[in-house]
């Protein structure tokens, strides 16, 4: 180097950067493992070797000690097992019951499905098995980079131009100058005469900014600033009260414009709803005939049957085939109460079953046709209604069969025909 | 990037030499230049512009028909009572699939100690993370009131509610998102010596300093070497049996149902060999353009692609035994739900896809029992362009023709795709080939770490300067080295 004529003034800036290291260029992978073995052999301590790819042996050659890696993978794995287990236990096994103290939001949400076990281990194996997996690989991801000390920007040997090769086809050494054993002269005789060393070389110190460029950080931190919108808003909205109606963006049917009830409205009187129009009858207004309808006459039970109706054999078998359909099941066919569903409810012993009425209790037999009738329409105490299951005619029907079995369990010899006599005596 | 008019052939098989895995007498050098000439071109091939193009049009196409459907509802598609699953389950499933190929050779084939996985794992690994991409877009799509999807996530809220987990269909949550996690950690870790390659040549300085903060300082120091491959190695591990219950899990949606035709224990192996199975015929699919486009013939040789081959022809036969074995069981168990619904597959209104699906899926890989058909690239295309159709009407036969018979024969009705429907699956193709273009573009193809591991120059052993151990501790003495040697 040439001295500057003219001496500089003191605040000129200053000497050449330090030298932080002292590198060996090689150019296969043989002879830097062979270089590896003499400098580790020498007694260096600060020193290591880069390289475009792991080079077989290379860990041996240096002395390098396995990593406990593997132990945080596992640790992050069974913390992963365990997260999943308590997440799925806590949320779909527990309810609000079993921590009343705590807030709604975290309550758990017990899903009762037709006796299924709440903590149901096969079924919660899946997610136990997934976030294991992601622990564990986060962590080796991260424990590695950290480990490492990635990402580690401002580096010597990344501003070196020769180091350039790194990735692609050079092996490299490289002593650090903190080493005790290091010393500028020494050093790097010792390495120059490494068999098959390319170059040696030395690695300044770098002085370059650690920043990012300012176009980085400001696009960075405008990405972070909008990003925080949306929380500061929900927090806004979680914590603030107002007498606004909420926001409300997807609409689907939700508001609809329609008139209420009693609201005022468009047309002539003023009103929404419509009056009925002229000649409407509600439900069971029909002014028909009262003694077919229900029976009565007057404020009385009707003795006799509706006129329309022909008391002829057909009518009466009609009422059999409708009694035998809808009656029998419970009262018998007899009429006795002895129906099959009374008989199972009587063996099963069915809580607060009460046996049906015989129909041929002297009561009923004392009953007048229009009772009976309202019997079957509107039932009588545990019986239920069969008004909407059987039309009027037939109901007549019925109590027309009726009163047939009525008879047929008390009738004298002399009420039979006289052919039939002849057979039963 | 020397052109090769003659393919070099590296598919023989000698006793006592290896064939070699990297042809054309390349150098570390060589290698990192042909990887790297796909980058630094100042304009990629005519090629890749028009595949781009129509890769964006159609990914404008997917996003125009999510955009209507979000907007209208569900009611544009075609799905009916019972068809509630239709072209949209079939997609996802179908998605999914392919993404696992990636997976098993980054990891599975690691595990073996397949060294010829070096030249397509980092381009198959790509292909994973975008297929999953593709797949995620269906299940959140098609849920109806997508503005609410978060509901699937398990985040305290005011209604106290927390999500069925004892239901496939929140299992399918979390693997698909530990999948997708764990792929792109596994993508991006692999990529970090490659990413500082391209650090350390890049030419603006734009570009140095994206590459340099991807890169994230990477100095190939063999301390970081190191922990790297005990990292790589850990992620190998747990990739394998994660990709494994990805699928199961996936099939879990129908097979614990109680659907005939769905609820069989052989869904599980059967749907993940399918994966494989569909996987690699989408690698391949990608692999022989991509070679010949962009020069990497050396690296992806014909060795790779008669691999693959195999693995194709292998999960081929284990498809096949699965539908036989599905039809056997069907017919054995007595059970005449599952006897008709087979049936009602070869036979029924279905049964042109059925037919579809067994000659593509059957029929069209036992063509690479024959050699020529393997190191072949025409017709191994054509072979794995059948594969991929078969493999999406596997699916699709297996869900609607459950679907449109079930239980009740007054409820069964035949489910017709819309129009919406078919432009959303050719829409998904849009997103995968854009993101792919734009990786093979922006970011390194090939993993050139990895290759020069299996290159014979990589051998501390091989000529020139071979390694010589030492014999002896070398006893240093500082004072032998006082003064610098003659320059």
């Amino acid at each position: 180097m040439s001295h500057a004529a003219p001496a500089a003034p003191p605040s000129v800036p200053a000497a050449a950067p330090r030298t932080v290291a002292l590198l060996a260029e090689f150019d296969s992978p043989g002879a830097l493992l062979t270089a590896a073995e003499l400098v580790r052999d020498a007694g260096f301590r600060r020193w290591d070797t880069h390289t475009p790819f792991p080079v077989h042996g290379i860990d041996q050659a240096m002395g390098i000690r396995r990593t406990r890696l593997p132990w945080i993978v596992f640790a992050a794995g069974l913390f992963g097992c365990t997260a999943g287990l308590v997440l799925q236990w806590f949320t779909n096994a527990t309810s609000a019951a079993d921590a009343p103290g705590l807030w709604t939001i975290f309550q758990g949400y017990n899903y009762v499905i037709s006796e299924k076990p709440a903590l149901s281990l096969p079924a919660f194996v899946p997610v136990i098995f997934e976030l294991t997996i992601l622990c564990a690989a986060l962590a080796a991801v991260i424990g590695m980079l950290a480990m490492n000390d990635l990402p580690r920007h401002p580096h010597p040997l990344l501003a070196l131009p020769r180091f350039r090769r790194v990735t692609s086809d050079r092996f490299y050494l490289v002593v650090d100058a903190d080493d005790p054993q290091f010393d500028p002269v020494r050093t790097r005789a010792f390495l120059r005469q490494l068999p098959h060393a390319v170059a040696v070389e030395d690695v300044p110190e770098d002085r370059s900014s650690a920043a990012l460029p300012r176009g980085l950080v400001i696009a960075i931190t405008i990405l972070v600033a909008l990003a925080l919108l949306p929380p500061l808003l929900v927090a806004r909205a979680r914590l603030s009260k107002t007498t606004e109606p909420r926001i409300h963006l997807i609409q689907d049917m939700d508001n609809q414009e329609r008139f209420k009830t009693q609201q005022a409205g468009p047309f002539a009187d003023r009103r929404a709803s419509r009056p009925p129009i002229p000649g409407t009858i509600a439900r069971g207004d029909l002014a028909g005939d009262a003694h077919l309808l229900t029976g009565r006459l007057g404020n009385d039970w009707a003795a006799t049957f509706p006129a329309s109706l022909a008391i002829d054999l057909p009518f009466v078998q009609r009422g059999r085939e409708r009694y035998g359909v809808f009656c029998a099941p419970c009262h018998g066919y007899g009429g006795a109460g002895d129906g099959i569903v009374s008989q199972r409810a009587l063996r099963l012993n069915t809580e607060g079953w009460v046996q049906p009425t015989s129909l041929l209790d002297q009561t009923v037999r004392d009953r007048p046709v229009g009772h009976i009738f309202n019997t079957i329409t509107n039932g009588i105490r545990s019986m239920p209604p069969y008004g909407d299951q059987i039309p009027p005619a037939d109901r007549w029907a019925i109590v027309a069969y009726i009163r047939a079995l009525q008879r047929s369990q008390n009738a004298r010899l002399e009420d039979i025909p006289p052919h039939v006599q002849a057979d039963l005596r | 990037m020397a052109a090769h008019p003659v393919e070099i052939d590296n598919t023989w098989e000698r006793p006592g030499e290896r064939a070699p895995l990297v042809t054309g007498g390349h150098t570390f050098a060589s290698l990192t230049d042909t990887v790297c000439a796909v980058w630094e071109a100042p304009r990629p091939p005519r090629a890749w512009y028009i595949a781009f193009t129509i890769s964006v049009a159609l990914l404008a196409v997917f996003g125009a028909m999510i955009g209507y459907l979000i907007i209208n509802g569900v009611g544009v598609w075609g799905l009916n009572n019972p068809t509630g699953w239709g072209f949209d389950i079939t997609n996802f499933v179908f998605w999914v699939g392919i993404g696992h190929a990636g997976t098993l050779i980054s990891a599975i084939l690691f595990l073996f100690r397949q060294k010829w996985r070096t030249s397509i794992n980092r381009f198959a690994e790509a292909m994973t993370i975008f297929a999953v991409m593709c797949a995620g877009v269906f299940p959140a799509i098609h849920v109806g009131r997508v503005w609410l999807v978060y509901w699937l996530a398990p985040y305290p809220n005011q209604m106290a509610m927390w999500p069925q987990f004892k239901s496939p269909l929140l299992w399918d949550v979390f693997a698909v998102s530990t999948y997708a996690t764990v792929s792109l950690l596994f993508w991006y870790v692999g990529m970090i010596p490659d990413l500082a390659t391209f650090r350390d040549r890049a030419r603006t300085r734009l570009k140095r300093i994206i590459y340099g903060l991807l890169a994230l300082g990477w100095t190939g120091s063999s301390r970081h070497w190191h922990r790297f491959e005990r990292a790589y190695l850990i992620l190998a591990a747990l990739a394998t049996p994660l990709v494994l219950s990805v699928h199961s899990v996936v099939s879990f949606d129908f097979a614990v149902s109680q659907l005939p035709g769905w609820h069989a224990t052989i869904f599980p192996p059967y749907f993940v060999a399918g994966a494989i199975f569909g996987g690699f015929a989408m690698v391949v699919t990608l692999a022989v353009p991509a070679r010949a486009l962009f020069g990497l013939r050396d690296l992806i040789t014909l060795r790779h692609l008669e691999n693959m081959c195999k693995i194709i022809l292998l999960t081929g036969l284990i498809v096949g035994y699965a539908y036989a074995m599905e039809f056997f069981i069907a017919w054995y168990s007595g059970n005449p739900f599952e006897s008709f619904i087979f049936r009602s597959r070869a036979l029924g209104p279905y049964a042109w896809a059925y037919w579809t699906m067994i000659a593509c899926n059957v029929l069209a890989p036992q063509l690479f029992w024959f050699k020529r058909i393997r190191t072949s690239q025409l017709a191994m295309f054509l072979v794995v362009m059948a594969i991929n159709v078969g493999m999406w009407f596997e699916r699709f036969v297996i869900i609607v023709t459950s679907l449109s018979q079930d239980f009740l024969p007054s409820s069964w009705d035949y489910y017709r795709p819309t129009a919406v429907e078919l432009l959303t699956l050719a829409g998904s193709f849009g997103l995968f080939f854009t993101l792919f273009l734009l990786f093979c573009r922006y970011l390194p193809m090939v993993a050139m770490a990895e290759v020069k591991t299996v290159m014979p120059h990589a051998d501390p052993h091989a000529h020139p300067h071979a390694h010589v151990p030492a014999t002896r501790r070398f006893d240093y003495n500082p004072d032998e080295f006082d003064q610098e040697p003659p320059a």
